[in-house]
């Protein structure tokens, strides 16, 4: 195994953090959008999503199986599959990989769930130390009215409901993810995470992510890749039209 | 105070000074006939009185299918192969040792973690992480280790269950065909068990004597460590 941050990759690892509703995803696809208008590969990588291990994760959820050990260690084993298919691999082939939750929102979630906070760092030792990780901060209140308000419910293991903080799957969800919030701010220091305020703007805060981005892709490989329709080309001509009339 | 200890930090929630029952692992390689010994050892405990909980790898509620279905697929990483491990054993001991020991059951259990250990080690994880992960387990109160040299083990799993793909560490392709591969696999994992028998105080039992010797020697060893049943003499009728 080769500990974490020892590998030497020409790629870039991105990473979002935050609780639910702090608008990480959004912020991360816009920031995709940009880096391949730029030239740039990119390869996105979400957490828990190995097909390998979603049965389970499935029907443990289902069946509210889980206790705070065996969701950790199953997070973990997802993680792991992650990190072997699709983020080594992609890194080691130059590409810029963005990862919706990393290391810590494991971090946070199980030490809010009563792991013990060295254990679980040793676990995920195998990871590899991403480029940047920003922490979209944002109070519970701001990121319950913005879940209330989009997706319909708040799921069970989300709101930290095997916790019994309350019978009651919104007061669990603030209890829960308040103290998810807690372990993030312990963790800035810890890890260098980058806070952005998620309660400014969208615009204010890409713009903040990408300014910070560019700075770390000095000598980052571009890739040509080809297209029926060249959209940044026809993009510079339509500008150059416009600046020209 | 009760005997029960942790490796480590262990599992939030759970004081092992409350549990009663006997931990007993029974320990060894691919083919060293385990399965048979853990047969035989509860069908003796059991006519001795005590209440046994035999358990294995893969048996959990949670990952055991899952974990199987993913190993038919060969495409398990070194890594993610220990973990998901990890994550069958973590649900096994919660929700099936700890509560049988709770009860004052003899638990008595196909491998543990060092088998775990001894596989993650061998595929390049880093001990020392490994046995970080491992922390949460119960120390157990015997490890008997069924030990064989690779030879012995070649010989039996041709007779019995023939070599298979993890058995012989396919996915390390440390040799040209099965045959070769399960040499030396099996040959990393014994030198792994080995140095672990002093660091863990197994107790080492040399399975090349007949079944009977070797499950004699394995009670033998059991036998100060339960807490003992006196059956009264059936009396007669006046």
């Amino acid at each position: 195994m080769k500990a974490s941050g020892r590998q030497r990759v020409p790629g870039r690892l991105f990473v979002v953090e935050g609780i639910d509703g702090s608008g990480k995803s959004t912020q991360l696809s816009l920031l995709q959008r940009w880096l391949e208008s730029e030239g740039y590969g990119t390869f996105f990588s979400e957490w828990n999503s190995s097909p390998l291990v979603q049965n389970v994760t499935r029907r443990g959820k289902r069946k509210r199986m889980f206790t705070p050990m065996t969701f950790s260690l199953l997070h973990a084993t997802d993680f792991a599959d992650r990190t072997e298919r699709h983020i080594i691999p992609p890194l080691k082939a130059g590409a810029l990989v963005l990862a919706d939750r990393y290391v810590y929102t494991a971090f946070a979630r199980d030490v809010a769930r009563g792991v013990n906070p060295g254990w679980v760092r040793n676990l995920y030792r195998f990871a590899v130390k991403p480029t940047t990780a920003f922490y979209f901060r944002i109070s519970v209140e701001e990121a319950m009215k913005r879940i209330v308000g989009g997706r319909d419910t708040i799921s069970y293991y989300e709101a930290g409901m095997d916790r019994s903080l309350s019978d009651d799957v919104e007061e669990s969800f603030r209890l829960f993810q308040g103290t998810v919030i807690k372990e993030y701010d312990r963790m800035i220091d810890e890890f260098g995470l980058v806070v952005i305020d998620a309660t400014g703007s969208i615009e204010e805060q890409q713009a903040q992510m990408r300014g910070i981005v560019a700075k770390t892709l000095t000598g980052a490989r571009k890739t040509k890749v080809r297209r029926w329709v060249d959209f940044n080309s026809m993009a510079k001509a339509s500008r150059q039209s416009h600046q020209a009339s | 105070m009760g005997r029960f200890q942790f490796y480590g930090e262990g599992l939030p929630a759970v004081a092992p000074g409350e549990l009663k029952g006997r931990l007993v692992v029974v320990e060894g390689t691919d083919g060293v006939g385990r399965s048979t010994h853990v047969g035989l050892l509860k069908e003796w405990l059991e006519r001795n009185g005590h209440a046994v909980l035999d358990t294995g790898l893969t048996r959990s509620t949670l990952a055991g299918k899952g974990l199987k279905a993913a190993k038919e697929r060969h495409t398990l990483g070194g890594i993610t192969m220990s973990l998901f491990y990890a994550t069958d054993f973590a649900d096994r001991l919660e929700q099936e040792i700890i509560p049988a020991l709770r009860a004052g059951f003899v638990v008595l259990t196909d491998r543990y973690i060092y088998s775990l250990m001894a596989r993650a080690t061998v595929r390049g994880a880093d001990a020392v992480w490994v046995r970080g992960v491992y922390e949460f387990a119960l120390k157990p109160d015997v490890v008997i280790y069924l030990r064989a040299t690779v030879e012995q083990l070649a010989t039996r799993v041709v007779q019995t269950s023939g070599f298979n793909y993890w058995e012989s560490g396919m996915d390390l392709r440390l040799g040209e065909d099965l045959y070769d591969s399960f040499v030396a696999y099996q040959s990393r994992l014994l030198a792994e068990f080995d140095r672990m028998t002093e660091e863990y105080a197994f107790q080492v039992v040399d399975t090349s004597a007949s079944i009977l010797t070797v499950s004699e020697q394995v009670q033998s060893i059991l036998e100060p460590l339960l807490t003992p049943c006196v059956t009264p003499p059936a009396r007669r009728r006046a």
